[in-house]
C-alpha cells in the first residue's frame, strides 16, 4: 500500500500537502504530530472514508477508489472515534457485524466460530451478552477491536484508539495492537497523540507537521531530540528504556 | 441449544398468541350481532357482515399496527434518534398533503391515484427532513423531533390553507383523523402494500442496523450509507402513506411501540422487528376495541384513543429518557432477569 502526493483542502485551507509514503507490511506504523497536522485526514483518505483532492492511494495494485467497497472491507478495516454508542446492541451482535462483508445477512457456522474466537481473543466472553452502552470505555473499545478482528482484514487502521482511555486501558490497547501484528500478522496503522506509546509499541513512525511528512522511518530514526523538537516546537530529552527510545518533554 | 432458541423467542411467541386471541375476539365486537353459532349455521347476513366488514377491518388494523410501528423502528434506527417517527418526522403530514393535491388536481381520483400522490409527497417530505437534520447535526437529541414536529406543522399548515381555499376541509378531515369505520371490502386492499414492505424491512434489517451505527462504521463494512439511508426512509414513507390513504393518520404508534420493545430487547432489528410488529398490532387492536365499545352503538375514531393513550405514554417516555438516560436500560435488564426472558450467559455455558 502506498500513497502518492496526497492533497486535501478544507475551505481553501490545505490540511494535507503532497504526502507520499509506502506502508511496510506486517508492521505497526504510528502517525504522530501536533493537532491539525493532517494525520487523521491521511488515515481517513487511506481508508476511503474521506475523498482526497489530489494524488493517489495504491492498494494491492489498484487505486483505493477503484475497489468495490465491500471487497475492500475484506482487506482493510478502519475504526474511527465517532461510533454511535447509544445503540443497544450486545457485544456479540456488534462483533457479528464484522462478518457482514463476507456473509451479508446470513452468518454461517464458520462465521459464528470466527466471531467466538474474536470475542475470546479480546477476553470479552463474560460480556458477550451485555449491551455495549453498559460497558466501560476500555471494554467498549475492545469490543470494537473484536469486531475488526472478526472482519479478518490484512490491514487495520485505528484513529486514536487510546483516546479517552486511562493509562491502564490505553497501555492494554497498545499491547493489543502489538499482538494484532505479532500474533495475527496484521499491518496496523494508527494515529496516536502519545509519542511514547508510538515509540514503545510501533515498528515505524510517520511524523506529520503542517500537512507534510516531516520524517518517516523506524522508531530509532524518528525519535531523536532534533526531529521531535522540530515537529512539536518543544524541547525534548531522549532516554533509552528496555532498548527503546522514550522521550521526555517539558 | 433448542431450549435456548425457544427462550430467546419467548416474547415473540407470547405476543403472537395474544394477538391471535385478540384478533379472534375483535371479529365479534360490533353493532350487528355476529357470533360463531350464526356463522356455523350459515346465516347469510352474518356471513356478509363478517366478510365485507369485520374481516377487512381486522386485516386493516393488523397492517396498520404492524406497518406504523415498523416504519417508526426503521426511522429511529436510521436517524440514530429514539424520538423520530412518522409523526415526528413529517412523514404523516406530507402524506396528507399528497392526498389533498390528488383531490385538487384529480377530483375523480381513485384510491390508487391518491396513493401515488401520497407516496411521492411522503417520500419527499421524509427525505427533506432527514437531509436537513443530517446537515444541522443537533447536539441535543430532543431537538430533532422538535424540528420534525415544526416541519410537519408547516406542511399541515400549507395543506390546511389550500384545503380551506378550495373548500376541501371536510373531505380532507377523513384522512387527518384516522379511523377504521370506513374500512369495507373493496376500499382497503391498498393497505396490503404494507406486507411486502415489512418483508423488505426484515431482509434489510442488518443494513439498517449498521447504518444506524454511523457513516464511517457503514463505509468500513462496505455498505453504501446514503443508498441504505434513503432506501430505508423510502420504505418507511411508503408504509406510512399506504396507511394514511386507507385509514387516515395514526400518530404515536411509530414512536412508542419501538421504544417500549427496545427497552426489553435491545436494538438489533432482526431480533426486535417481529416483536415490534406484533406489539404494534396488539396496541392498535386494543385501542380500536376501546373505541368501538366506549360509546356503542357509535364509535370513536381510533386516532382519538391512540392520541390520548399515546401522548400520555410519550410524555412518560420523554421524562423517563431525559431523567434517567441510560438507566432506562437497567429497567429492561431487571425485568429481563426477573422474567428470565433471556439469560444467554448461562445457556451458553450449558450448550458447550
Amino acid at each position: 500500500m502506498f500513497a502518492k502526493k496526497l492533497t486535501k483542502q478544507y475551505d481553501g485551507k490545505t490540511v494535507v500537502d503532497g504526502v507520499s509514503f509506502e506502508i511496510p507490511k506486517r508492521a505497526v506504523i504510528s502517525m504522530i504530530g501536533p493537532n491539525g497536522a493532517g494525520k487523521s485526514t491521511v488515515l481517513n483518505i487511506l481508508s476511503r472514508l474521506i475523498a482526497r483532492d489530489g494524488g493517489a492511494v495504491d492498494f494491492e495494485g489498484k487505486d483505493i477508489t477503484q475497489w468495490k467497497s465491500r471487497d475492500l472491507a475484506k482487506r482493510l478495516a478502519i475504526l474511527t472515534q465517532t461510533n454511535n454508542i447509544q445503540m443497544k446492541l450486545t457485544v456479540r451482535e456488534l462483533v457479528t457485524f464484522g462478518r457482514f462483508p463476507y456473509s451479508g445477512n446470513h452468518t454461517t457456522k464458520e462465521d459464528e466460530e470466527i466471531i467466538s474466537q474474536a470475542i475470546a481473543y479480546m477476553e470479552l466472553e463474560e460480556f458477550e451478552d451485555r449491551f455495549i452502552d453498559e460497558l466501560s470505555g476500555g471494554q467498549r473499545q475492545r469490543a470494537y477491536i473484536a469486531m475488526v478482528i472478526a472482519q479478518d482484514t490484512e490491514y487495520i487502521l485505528l484513529d486514536e484508539p487510546t483516546n479517552n482511555l486511562d493509562i491502564y486501558h490505553a497501555t492494554n490497547m497498545m499491547k493489543i495492537v502489538r499482538r494484532l501484528c505479532d500474533e495475527l500478522g496484521k499491518t496496523v496503522i494508527l494515529v496516536l497523540h502519545e509519542i511514547n506509546y508510538a515509540a514503545f509499541y510501533s515498528d515505524y513512525i510517520c511524523a506529520f507537521k503542517d500537512g507534510k511528512i516531516e520524517k518517516f522511518g523506524t522508531v530509532k530514526e524518528v525519535m531523536t531530540k532534533e526531529t521531535l523538537a522540530r515537529i512539536y516546537n518543544v524541547d525534548f530529552e531522549i532516554m533509552e528504556i528496555e532498548g527503546k527510545p522514550l522521550s521526555i518533554y517539558y | 441449544m433448542k431450549k435456548g432458541v425457544l427462550k430467546e423467542h419467548m416474547s415473540t411467541i407470547i405476543l403472537a398468541g395474544a394477538l391471535l386471541l385478540l384478533s379472534f375476539f375483535s371479529l365479534f365486537v360490533g353493532v350487528i350481532d355476529v357470533n360463531l353459532a350464526g356463522l356455523a349455521a350459515g346465516d347469510s347476513e352474518q356471513w356478509l357482515i363478517f366478510m365485507a366488514s369485520r374481516l377487512p377491518r381486522l386485516l386493516a388494523i393488523l397492517c396498520t399496527g404492524m406497518g406504523m410501528s415498523v416504519a417508526g423502528l426503521i426511522m429511529q434506527q436510521l436517524c440514530m434518534n429514539k424520538f423520530v417517527s412518522p409523526t415526528t418526522g413529517a412523514t404523516i403530514s406530507s402524506a396528507e398533503m399528497g392526498i389533498l393535491l390528488a383531490l385538487l388536481f384529480m377530483p375523480n381520483s381513485t384510491i390508487w391515484s391518491r396513493a401515488l400522490f401520497s407516496f411521492t409527497t411522503a417520500i419527499l417530505g421524509t427525505w427533506i427532513f432527514v437531509w436537513f437534520i443530517q446537515r444541522i447535526q443537533f447536539k441535543d437529541v430532543v431537538m430533532v423531533p422538535l424540528v420534525g414536529i415544526m416541519f410537519g406543522n408547516v406542511i399541515t399548515g400549507i395543506t390546511n390553507y389550500f384545503a380551506y381555499r378550495y373548500e376541501m376541509t371536510q373531505a380532507l378531515s377523513t384522512w387527518t383523523v384516522g379511523h377504521f369505520s370506513m374500512v369495507i371490502r373493496g376500499r382497503y386492499e391498498l393497505v396490503y402494500l404494507v406486507v411486502p414492505m415489512l418483508i423488505l424491512a426484515f431482509i434489510f434489517a442488518n443494513h439498517f442496523n449498521i447504518v444506524g451505527m454511523g457513516k464511517d462504521f457503514s463505509n468500513n463494512l462496505g455498505i453504501h450509507y446514503n443508498l441504505v439511508l434513503f432506501g430505508g426512509l423510502t420504505i418507511a414513507a411508503l408504509i406510512t402513506a399506504s396507511v394514511v390513504v386507507v385509514v387516515g393518520s395514526i400518530s404515536y404508534i411509530g414512536l412508542i411501540v419501538p421504544n417500549l420493545v427496545a427497552m426489553f430487547k435491545g436494538d438489533k432489528i432482526r431480533g426486535t422487528l417481529p416483536d415490534v410488529a406484533l406489539f404494534g398490532a396488539i396496541f392498535v387492536l386494543i385501542c380500536d376495541m376501546i373505541g368501538r365499545v366506549v360509546i356503542a352503538p357509535y364509535e370513536l375514531p381510533i386516532e382519538l384513543i391512540i392520541g390520548i393513550l399515546g401522548s400520555i405514554l410519550f410524555i412518560g417516555l420523554l421524562m423517563y429518557r431525559l431523567k434517567h438516560g441510560r438507566k432506562a436500560v437497567r429497567v429492561g435488564e431487571f425485568l429481563r432477569k426477573q422474567f428470565g426472558i433471556r439469560k444467554m450467559a448461562e445457556e451458553g455455558d450449558g450448550a458447550k
